[in-house]
C-alpha cells in the first residue's frame, strides 16, 4: 500500500514536470513529436532507475560513514555523469537495438535536472533502497507521461494558426500551463 | 565603454530567460514571489561570476578532452559554497528554494557561459560577462516573481496592496507556465518593434 501511494503521488499528484518543475529543458526541447518523446521518456526511466540505486549506495555507504554529506552535490553530479556515459557504452555493446533507439537521448540526460533532482529528493525524504527505486521509476514514468501528452498537444498545435508573437515557446508554455491545471485535478488523490 | 556593453548585452539582447531560453527549471520553480525569484537569481549570479573567473584562469591548464567534467567540478564546488552560505545566513530563503539550490549545478546558463565565454576570454571580461548574464537572469526572475505575486496574492515584495485573496492559481504550478508564456509574448512584441 505504501508503495502504491508513492507511485500514484510521483506520477500524478507531484508530477515531476508539471508540479515540481524539474526537467523542463527536455520537456520543451524534445516534445515536438510523440515518437521522440517516447524515446526520451524511456531513456530517462532507464537512467533514473539505475541512478537511484547507485546514489542510495553512495549516500549511505560512502558519504555518511565518512561524514562528508556536504560533498553531496559534487559527488552526485559526477556519479550521474559517469553513469550516463557508462550506460551508453554498455548499451552499445550489449544491446545495439536498444542503443539505436535511446542513443541520441542519453548524452542529453546528464544535464537533465530531473535526474539530479530526484537523487537529492530521495535522500531528503529518507527513503530506503526499495522505496528509492520505486520513487525514481514512478517519477520517470510521470516525466514520460507528461512528455508524451505534451508532444501530442504540440503536434496538433503545429497545424493551428497561432499569432506571430505567440509562435514557438510562448504558446507551448501556455499549453503546458493548461496541462498543469488539468493535473491539479489529481491533487486530492493521495 | 566596451566593458559596459558586455554587461548590457546580458540584460536585454542575450537575456538568458527570454531570448536564450536557458535555465527554465529554476525560472518556473522558484518564482512564487518577487523575493524568491530575486534570491534564486542572485545565488545563480554568484556561482556564475565565481565559476567564470576560475574557469578563465585555469583554461590553459585543463586538457581539452576533460574540459566539460572539470568545468562541472568547478561549478559544483561553488554551488556547494553558496549552498552552505545560504544555509547559514538566510535559512528561510534556503528552505523555500529547497532542491533548486543544489540544482544550480545543472543550470545550462552556467555551463553554457563557461564553454562559450570564460574558456576563451580573460578573467576580468569573464567576470563582467557573468555579472551581465547574472543580472539578466535575476531581472527576469524578479519580474516573473513580481507578476505572479501581484496576481496571486495581491502583494509585491511582501507588501500587500489589496485586501482579500488574489488569484491563487498564479502562485501554483500552472501560473508559472502561463505567466512566463505571456511575458515572453510581451518581450517578443517589444523587441520586434526595436528590431524594425
Amino acid at each position: 500500500m505504501e508503495y502504491f501511494i508513492i507511485i500514484i503521488a510521483a506520477i500524478f499528484v507531484n508530477n515531476v514536470v508539471l508540479a515540481q518543475f524539474l526537467g523542463i529543458c527536455p520537456f520543451l526541447g524534445v516534445s515536438s513529436k510523440v515518437s521522440t518523446s517516447l524515446g526520451m521518456g524511456a531513456a530517462v526511466t532507464f537512467v533514473m532507475a539505475i541512478s537511484s540505486i547507485v546514489v542510495y549506495l553512495l549516500q549511505y555507504y560512502v558519504l555518511v560513514p565518512l561524514g562528508i554529506e556536504y560533498m553531496q552535490t559534487i559527488a552526485f553530479i559526477l556519479v550521474i555523469a559517469a553513469l550516463v556515459q557508462m550506460v551508453e557504452i554498455i548499451l552499445k555493446k550489449v544491446s545495439p537495438a536498444l542503443y539505436q533507439a535511446l542513443g541520441i537521448f542519453l548524452p542529453l540526460i546528464t544535464t537533465n535536472c530531473a535526474v539530479l533532482g530526484v537523487a537529492i529528493l530521495l535522500v531528503q525524504k529518507e527513503y530506503n533502497l526499495l522505496e528509492s527505486f520505486v520513487f525514481s521509476v514512478s517519477t520517470a514514468l510521470g516525466f514520460a507521461l507528461a512528455l508524451v501528452l505534451f508532444a501530442g498537444l504540440r503536434e496538433r498545435l503545429e497545424l493551428e494558426d497561432v499569432p506571430q508573437a505567440f509562435r514557438g515557446t510562448p504558446i507551448a508554455l501556455i499549453t503546458a500551463g493548461i496541462l498543469a491545471m488539468a493535473f491539479m485535478g489529481f491533487s486530492g488523490l493521495v | 565603454m566596451n566593458k559596459l556593453r558586455l554587461i548590457w548585452k546580458g540584460l536585454i539582447k542575450e537575456n538568458p530567460t527570454f531570448v536564450l531560453l536557458l535555465g527554465m527549471c529554476p525560472t518556473l520553480g522558484t518564482t512564487t514571489s518577487a523575493m524568491n525569484g530575486m534570491g534564486m537569481g542572485l545565488a545563480t549570479m554568484a556561482v556564475l561570476i565565481l565559476s567564470n573567473i576560475v574557469i578563465s584562469c585555469v583554461k590553459n591548464i585543463i586538457p581539452d578532452k576533460v574540459r566539460i567534467p572539470s568545468f562541472i567540478v568547478i561549478i559544483a564546488s561553488f554551488v556547494t559554497v553558496v549552498q552552505l552560505c545560504m544555509q547559514a545566513y538566510v535559512p528561510e530563503l534556503y528552505k523555500t528554494l529547497g532542491v533548486f539550490i543544489p540544482l544550480i549545478v545543472v543550470n545550462c546558463i552556467i555551463l553554457g557561459r563557461a564553454e562559450a565565454f570564460a574558456s576563451k576570454n580573460g578573467p576580468l571580461d569573464s567576470a563582467l560577462d557573468g555579472l551581465g548574464i547574472g543580472l539578466g537572469f535575476t531581472l527576469s526572475l524578479t519580474v516573473i516573481g513580481a507578476v505572479r505575486e501581484m496576481l496571486g496574492s495581491g502583494a509585491i515584495f511582501g507588501h500587500r496592496f489589496i485586501t482579500g485573496d488574489g488569484m491563487l492559481i498564479f502562485v501554483l504550478a500552472p501560473g508559472a507556465f502561463i505567466v512566463l508564456g505571456y511575458l515572453m509574448v510581451l518581450f517578443n512584441k517589444l523587441t520586434a518593434k526595436q528590431r524594425q
